[in-house]
């Protein structure tokens, strides 16, 4: 199947002539229509003559399968529709999504769309503090989870007034509910095959999606449902999502790649989507590939490199020609994996650039264009990027020289505010520009670089960890007296967290401690924020203000200069 | 005295499911691919065989495969002379 045409073709034409209003014209929308993109990725598809075309092929761990059709899944959003309205939740009221990747969670979030509540997905691994901080800030009205995670909503429902609906969608009755508990099986209850959309316009608010900051509590992006004219666009463009094509987004939900392009762009494109609810393991996936015919693979670069440790011959196992594209999202992609996956797969693996602020791709590689591997590609089109001087926010017009990247505001997709907020937001626009607060460069021909972040965010498996989360859960476990988290450079997930920990005197520095800190970040924020790496330290490096001063630790795990050292109150 | 597989079972109970959950986990239930403990985890329960039996496992070694199961960790523990 390589012989295709892209969908996007020539670049350099399209990218000079294009306006937005190609995607709107697509899809049908106007100045002050009514836009919902609930109603937009089912029952316009359905309108479209696609009601019986498979929407969703879903696989558990164990092999177990469901199927569902665009009619299918109209009916089954609409049915979570009229049940959140049952209980009472109104338009623009937050609904979380705190679940595996099971239907639910995909119908689920388009329901709440449908029916005018901001839908707010959260990765299900999330221990009980992340997850209360976020619900917290939200002031959440109800949340959907599974019995698994049940105990971590348990563990803080007293914390949380404004939470008035827990439902657990697989709840077998073994165990009885707790007030403000309600069972709600999807497959089973009487399906609502008519259903009034809530008429909400473009700025109405759709998706609430939360990411960490090097300081203070992780901030809730807020988008709106006109974010679809970008999504639905660049899922065509860079995805290059054709009518007869099986498509696999790796990504989970509880991060934007899941909603963007696993939900949004991907079925607003009448896309027959693959979701495996599954752990990685490189044999599983290529199993799936073949089973499937999955045609286009959207992944990350720790997954692609993680089967690159797996080796070739493990994909020769496998008829994985059905593949005809494959994208990457969440960390730059090494040269290494674009060549390897040439040889592997046949295809390079395509980089491509966004952020969760950003809504939908704004930089990247695309088919059909020329791959210089290991770059981000260029700007989308309908996107004006740049790198600015860090200090003084002008455009770097010299090309090779590091800047930070930056884009002009007003992009279908862009976010409109962090969720109670408003000063951050503000602080990330300056002089006209957005800023993305990742360094590149860009080369003579127009490709974009990657360098790294211009801050402490860590960037662990394309997951933005802040580091002062980490650090306030470290400074609640009995034994740790102050700490200092930072990003270590990691061959596999680029980044992983690694903690500076100075202890309480009394305490011995041993392994068992180590993994008790471990064990106890882990429950209480992720296994994601949960430091891979302890180091034990007499005391951290501080400014004569008292300030810890993360950056001399950071450049010491990179091997880089260290800086500016005057503020240095001691030594290492 | 608790057996190997039956310390590394009750060590995954105890510290990766939350208190109320009541999934029955065996000697071959998929611990990585089943999403009970997923690739970040892992970490810790390395650290956690290493420091129980006082040996170093080599990152090569410490693949999802490896951890997929109790009865797979015991098989790799085997090849450092940990014994029931």
């Amino acid at each position: 199947m390589n012989n295709f045409q892209p969908n996007m073709k020539p670049y350099e034409e399209v990218y000079q002539n294009f306006s937005w209003e190609i995607s709107r014209s697509e899809l049908g929308y106007n100045d002050g229509d009514v836009i919902n993109i609930g109603e937009y990725c089912t029952d316009r598809i359905c309108r479209m003559g696609k009601a019986n075309k498979l929407a969703l092929i879903w696989e558990g761990y164990n092999g177990e399968e469901k199927k569902y059709t665009f009619d299918d899944m109209r009916v089954l959003t609409n049915t979570i529709a009229v049940f959140l309205q049952k209980l009472g939740i109104q338009p623009g009221e937050r609904v979380c999504l705190f679940m595996d990747k099971v239907p639910e969670l995909y119908f689920g979030f388009l329901g709440i769309l449908k029916m005018g509540a901001i839908a707010q997905p959260l990765f299900s691994a999330f221990g009980s503090e992340s997850l209360l901080t976020r619900l917290e800030d939200a002031q959440t009205s109800a949340i959907f989870t599974q019995k698994k995670h049940l105990p971590k909503v348990r563990n803080i429902v007293d914390q949380l007034p404004s939470l008035k609906h827990i439902i657990v969608v697989d709840d077998d009755g073994s165990k009885p509910l707790r007030e403000k508990e309600i069972a709600f099986h999807m497959d089973k209850v009487e399906r609502v095959n008519d259903f009034k959309i809530y008429p909400s316009k473009a700025e109405t608010p759709s998706v609430l999606h939360y990411t960490s900051g090097t300081t203070g509590k992780p901030k809730g992006a807020q988008h709106v449902h006109y974010s679809l004219i970008s999504q639905y666009i660049t899922a065509k463009y860079v995805l290059d999502i054709k009518d007869e094509d099986i498509y696999w987004c790796t990504a989970d939900p509880g991060w934007v790649t899941g909603t963007s392009y696993g939900i949004i762009g991907a079925w607003a494109n009448a896309a027959t989507q693959c979701v495996l609810d599954a752990g990685f393991k490189a044999e599983t996936w290529y199993k799936f590939i073949e089973k499937h015919k999955i045609t286009i693979w959207y992944s990350a670069p720790t997954a692609i490199r993680a089967l690159m440790k797996e080796g070739i011959d493990a994909v020769k196992k496998y008829n994985l020609s059905s593949l005809r594209h494959l994208a990457s999202v969440g960390e730059p992609l090494n040269a290494e994996a674009v060549i390897w996956s040439k040889e592997a797969f046949g295809l390079p693996f395509l980089d491509t650039y966004w952020q969760t602020e950003t809504g939908s791709i704004v930089i990247s590689n695309y088919p059909g264009m020329k791959i210089k591997p290991g770059s981000m590609g260029k700007a989308f089109p309908g996107i004006i990027a740049t790198v600015v001087d860090l200090k003084t926010h002008q455009p770097i017009e010299k090309r090779g020289i590091v800047g930070m990247i930056a884009l002009k505001p007003g992009w279908p997709a862009m976010f409109r505010t962090y969720w109670n907020n408003k000063e951050t937001y503000d602080k990330k626009f300056q002089n006209g520009w957005y800023l993305c607060g990742d360094r590149a460069s860009i080369d003579e021909d127009g490709y974009y670089w990657f360098v790294g972040r211009d801050d402490d965010v860590i960037n662990t498996a394309g997951h933005l960890v802040g580091p002062f989360e980490i650090e306030s859960a470290l400074l609640e476990h009995p034994s740790v007296a102050e700490s200092a988290v930072v990003g270590k450079p990691d061959p596999m997930n680029m980044e992983v967290v690694k903690a500076f920990i100075a202890l309480k005197p009394g305490n011995e520095k041993t392994k068992m401690l180590e993994l008790d800190i471990m064990n106890f970040v882990r429950k209480k924020l992720s296994a994601l924020a949960m430091p891979q790496e302890i180091e034990f330290v007499d005391t951290l490096p501080k400014t004569r203000s008292g300030k810890i001063m993360r950056r001399v630790l950071r450049a010491k795990e990179w091997g880089e200069e260290i800086g500016d050292i005057s503020t240095l109150e001691n030594d290492m | 005295m608790a057996s190997l597989k039956d310390t590394i079972l009750e060590y995954v109970k105890n510290e990766y499911l939350e208190t109320d959950d009541d999934r029955e986990i065996t000697y071959d239930t998929p611990l990585i691919s089943g999403g009970i403990v997923d690739s970040f985890s892992m970490v810790s329960l390395k650290v956690f065989l290493e420091t129980k039996y006082n040996i170093q496992i080599p990152d090569a070694k410490a693949s999802p495969e490896a951890f997929d199961s109790v009865n797979n960790i015991v098989n790799l523990l085997q090849e450092f002379s940990v014994k029931e």
